[in-house]
């Protein structure tokens, strides 16, 4: 005799997996010694408030999405999601199609979609869930480095056909609203690198003054720039040495390169400057073909500025 | 000992220990790098050592540049027992579907494939880092006839197990990735393990490395 088992699994059907959807939580840390990047989301307020807007603990992983996001169909009972970032967003149930807010939680029931069409006028959004997808860790972290392969879904960006299961649900979903717009930074604030002395005044001149453009050849590893050559007048190499998320270094080309959250532990080209820790999360929203400028600040005013903005963040999650 | 002390942004320390490459220096950071990790202090989440520099990164809304200097500052090195270095060795093959770069070398170098494998095989490396790809050695030094630039064109892909010299180093490719060092040989040996949570690479800086010829029979008998 047959026996039909029904699983009473909740899960995403990925029916488009969109760009680079992969998951992101916290990243890892003190791995950089043997060649593991931090990863990890790239918005980190973005990051924190999706999960705080579906009843989570603030460090469970959600899915990123970059430019054009997922279309994902869920089965199961009933679940509630969120999209952070400036995205928009289609939520298709049986009868009616709704147009989504961003920070406004949604309930999803058996066989809704939710249509992210892109991130608007920005790079990166997120989806969190009430509840939790069923990831593996590796290292301390579920976030996934498709270029090194390393974290939750093998290490790989979510593909199309794919089935992501839901290991719990959180009990209440209780309808949830904040009314925040993601700013706009024009002038990303920089502490001088350890290797400024190595650039021409004119080269210095240029990189304070003149507009860049986000190339399209921009990811997860690093952000590169085209606009005035920054000329390097000592040498266009140093001893291989440590690289973390913000470092500016400048190749041969002039060129220069910000490291994101994916980079190379290591690196052997000089070290202009560092986008200090408050502009991160808005310098990574800034899309390829886009402006941007440089202004100089001393370590201590960028203390501050990462004060005020650790605040706003806390600010904005108390609110929820 | 560390020359000086500045910052990296605003979330990181640059310790500077001179501008040479040597074992000497290299040690010197090591010990440190050891000591600091061993203390677990709070706010720091990743330390990088490299040939002559120390990079300690900390969590900006738990500590500042001020607080982590001062506790390096005062940090008494010597306090660390340095035991953990261990030595190892490393089996290699050879043969010509290896060896993907020895006609290169041959040129570079001015010499045989046979004497280039002979100096290769005849001495014992010290592991000063390890990354840009995770678990990647940068083993050193070669002898002064035996040290090339890299490729002119990096190769896409370099496979797994692909044992690279540049320079005064040898490397070991511990998983498939783009690269531009002279490939010699490659190794059967597991040197990165990615399923592994704790110690997930086999050579870590500090530690001593020789190599091994093994033919191609011993290279494809190795992990049966």
């Amino acid at each position: 005799m047959n026996i039909k088992i029904t699983m009473n699994k909740d899960y995403f059907e990925i029916i488009r997996a969109g760009i680079n959807t992969t998951f992101q939580d916290l990243g890892r840390k003190n791995l950089y010694h043997i060649g593991i990047p931090f990863s990890g989301a790239m918005d980190n307020r973005n990051f924190l408030l999706a999960n705080k807007l579906v009843g989570n603990k603030l460090d469970l992983p959600v899915m990123e999405f970059a430019y054009q996001g997922p279309l994902l169909k869920f089965n199961g009972n009933k679940i509630n999601i969120v999209i952070t970032g400036d995205v928009i967003f289609k939520i298709r149930k049986k009868n009616n199609e709704i147009e989504g807010n961003c920070y406004e939680t949604y309930e999803l029931e058996q066989g809704d979609e939710i249509d992210i069409l892109s991130t608007n006028k920005s790079v990166y959004g997120y989806l969190a869930i009430s509840g939790e997808f069923d990831l593996k860790f590796q290292w301390g972290s579920c976030s996934v480095n498709i270029k090194a392969n390393i974290g939750s879904n093998e290490g790989k960006k979510l593909n199309n056909g794919q089935k992501i299961d839901i290991s719990k649900i959180n009990p209440n979903l209780e309808k949830k609203k904040l009314n925040y717009f993601n700013s706009k930074i024009e002038n990303i604030r920089v502490i001088k690198g350890t290797n400024f002395d190595y650039f021409s005044e004119e080269g210095k001149n240029n990189f304070f003054e003149k507009e860049f453009i986000v190339s399209k050849l921009s990811d997860r590893m690093g952000m590169r720039l085209e606009g005035p050559k920054i000329e390097n007048i000592v040498n266009t190499n140093i001893k291989s040495e440590g690289l973390l998320k913000g470092v500016i270094q400048v190749p041969g080309d002039g060129n220069p390169i910000i490291m994101m959250s994916d980079h190379g532990t290591i690196g052997g080209y000089p070290k202009f400057g560092v986008v200090v820790s408050a502009d991160y999360d808005r310098l990574v929203q800034i899309s390829p073909g886009s402006k941007l400028k440089f202004k100089e600040i001393d370590l201590s005013d960028a203390e501050t500025l990462f004060k005020l903005y650790e605040m706003e963040t806390q600010n904005l999650i108390s609110q929820i | 000992m560390i020359k000086n002390i500045s910052n990296l942004g605003d979330a990181a320390l640059y310790c500077d220990f001179g501008i040479e490459v040597n074992r000497n220096i290299n040690s010197e950071v090591i010990k440190y790098f050891k000591a600091i990790k061993e203390k677990n202090i709070e706010g720091i989440n990743n330390l990088t050592p490299s040939y002559n520099k120390l990079i300690i990164s900390f969590d900006l809304s738990v500590t500042n540049y001020g607080e982590i200097k001062d506790k390096i500052e005062k940090l008494n090195i010597n306090e660390v027992p340095n035991n953990s270095n261990k030595k190892l060795e490393i089996p290699v093959c050879c043969d010509t579907s290896f060896s993907l770069d020895i006609e290169r070398l041959e040129k570079k170098l001015n010499s045989s494939k046979q004497k280039i494998l002979e100096n290769f095989f005849n001495k014992e490396y010290f592991c000063y880092m390890t990354g840009f790809i995770a678990g990647m050695p940068f083993l050193g030094d070669l002898d002064k006839n035996m040290r090339a630039q890299r490729l002119e064109t990096p190769r896409v892909k370099v496979p797994k197990g692909s044992v690279g010299l540049t320079e005064q180093f040898a490397n070991i490719y511990t998983f498939e990735s783009p690269g531009g060092w002279n490939i010699i040989g490659n190794t059967p040996l597991v040197v990165f393990d990615s399923t592994k949570e704790k110690e997930p690479n086999l050579i870590n800086p500090g530690d001593t490395v020789i190599f091994k010829p093994i033919t191609l029979d011993e290279y494809k008998n190795y992990n049966e």
